[in-house]
């Protein structure tokens, strides 16, 4: 059995016949030849393969495409230019925000998706009082509301660090 | 994975038509089910996909609040209402899953995700839950993160969710709703505890959808949610408290407790709710509602030190509780 599923990635429309088991991960990788989506664990606790699903960043590895079906999708691919790079991703290469790389697309589109929610006003389980507005993004928030992202390399210091930065212009 | 067939119904009463098809299941945010269809511990024929049903509102209900199912862990947390008036849940949801986890996530998903008993996900090990007679791996094998209450010698896996435990201190209950017709189960009489039967985790019948959760008016006194884990961000709780303690000057007017990572399902401390009442304000008082809360615990070697660990974290909740009202 087949589905037929549009989709719009990265700002282009795709109409792709699929097997139901395909994952949104597995879409991007292998239908649409957008490698920038790593496959980490490939069960939700990873975060290599975060993407942004109408805005709002989700493991695609967690996802069925079929599931995806009239959504918009924007990978790292999608994030920023070569020539215009993301201010996520500049503060990622002015940081060191990486040792191996396998895990920054992930890293990036998560901390994109995790500062939209932070202008939502949403609260983290390390925000002393929910009844507050959400004030400033402290490197402890940071390293909460970033949980979800594994770097084997540890470069943590280093990712938060770019993470603060970009949060003034992201 | 198996192979299956999918179709999502665009209205409620063609997904619950839809149901009805051999090895059918809904499919909401998938965070848990889709998991466990890749280890094949779940191996459903055909999918009903349920996550764009128009679910996904919380309105006042009753001067309580009316949770649709399909509200995402995310949008539960973040609610104004929420977080003003039932801070418990909205502190138990923040500390479950990831932030992209909880962004999928629905609400009648989370009270449907099955355990993480390291042997129910691994296909080539007995499991009772996943295979009913083949065995429990766990009784012997490693089990720290099992049940100390009300387990039975053919389960000792806990049910792994935070919300439900909250909800649970909260008196919630569950709307369900399937081609008969619709009722709502408590949510303390919503799971199971596992006797001989720990593949049936749920009083949900064959058919039925969860449609809400349903929170009665926010209770008096103030609502504490702590959570011990190995790690200090997304893990699964070792032990987890929700508590509140409502106070009229020193005297303890009523106390709620709920514990997860303890049992089969999320577990209410009713003994030692009442035991509270009308007590003096004090650390000894909290302490003994944490003994009496893991009243006839039982550990099973690995696990034995979630006794202690509960009674402890039952007795610092209801400290912090009884604090923040002095504050």
């Amino acid at each position: 059995m087949t589905v037929d599923v549009g989709l719009t990635v990265n700002g282009a429309h795709h109409d792709v016949k699929i097997d139901p088991r395909t994952t949104l991960l597995d879409l991007l990788r292998e239908h649409l030849g957008l490698t920038g989506t790593k496959k980490g664990c490939d069960h939700g606790q990873c975060g290599a393969c975060t993407v942004l699903v109408d805005g709002v960043r989700k493991n695609a590895c967690m996802n069925l495409a079929a599931s995806c079906g009239d959504r918009e999708i924007v990978t790292i691919e999608g994030l920023g230019t070569e020539q215009a790079l993301h201010p996520l991703q500049a503060a990622f290469v002015k940081h060191d925000g990486f040792q191996c790389g396998y895990c920054t697309p992930g890293q990036i589109c998560s901390a994109a998706g995790m500062l939209a929610e932070l202008k939502r006003g949403l609260a983290s389980a390390v925000t002393a009082d929910l009844r507050a507005p959400v004030m400033e993004l402290t490197e402890n928030e940071v390293r909460e509301r970033m949980s979800g992202n594994i770097c084997r390399c540890a470069a943590y210091p280093n990712i938060v660090a770019a993470i603060l930065e970009a949060a003034g212009k992201a | 994975m198996r192979a299956f067939s999918y179709e999502r119904p665009m209205d409620m009463a063609a997904a619950l038509a839809a149901i009805g098809k051999p090895g059918a299941k809904f499919l909401a945010g998938g965070t848990n089910l889709l998991d466990l269809m890749k280890v094949e511990a779940e191996t459903p024929q055909h999918l009903v996909d349920v996550s764009r049903l128009p679910l996904t509102e919380i309105v006042e209900e009753n001067g309580g609040l009316r949770i649709s199912a399909m509200v995402s862990n995310t949008d539960l947390a973040a609610d104004a209402r929420v977080r003003e008036r039932y801070p418990m849940l909205s502190r138990a949801v923040l500390n479950g899953a990831s932030g992209q986890l909880r962004n999928q996530a629905t609400t009648g998903g989370n009270l449907l995700q099955r355990t993480r008993c390291y042997y129910f996900y691994d296909s080539s090990s007995p499991c009772n839950k996943r295979v009913p007679g083949s065995g429990c791996s766990a009784l012997q094998g490693f089990n720290r993160i099992h049940a100390i209450l009300g387990a039975s010698d053919a389960c000792i896996a806990v049910h792994p969710s935070d919300m439900a435990v909250a909800l649970a201190a909260l008196d919630a209950e569950v709307e369900v709703r399937s081609a008969k017709g619709k009722r709502r189960i408590k949510i303390t009489d919503f799971h199971r505890l596992p006797e001989a039967t720990p593949q049936k985790e749920t009083n949900l019948n064959n058919g039925e959808l969860i449609t809400a959760v349903i929170l009665p008016p926010p209770p008096a006194g103030r609502q504490v949610y702590r959570k011990v884990r190995d790690r200090a961000s997304y893990d699964f709780a070792l032990v987890s408290v929700a508590a509140l303690v409502d106070l009229e000057g020193e005297r303890i007017r009523s106390a709620r407790i709920a514990l997860g990572g303890v049992a089969h399902k999320p577990w209410r401390a009713l003994d030692a709710e009442r035991g509270l009442v009308g007590a003096t304000l004090s650390d000894d008082a909290f302490a003994a509602a944490g003994e009496a809360a893991v009243k006839g615990a039982q550990g099973r070697g690995h696990n034995d030190f979630k006794i202690m660990l509960a009674a402890r974290t039952v007795a610092r909740a209801l400290t912090e509780a009884a604090q923040q009202r002095k504050a």
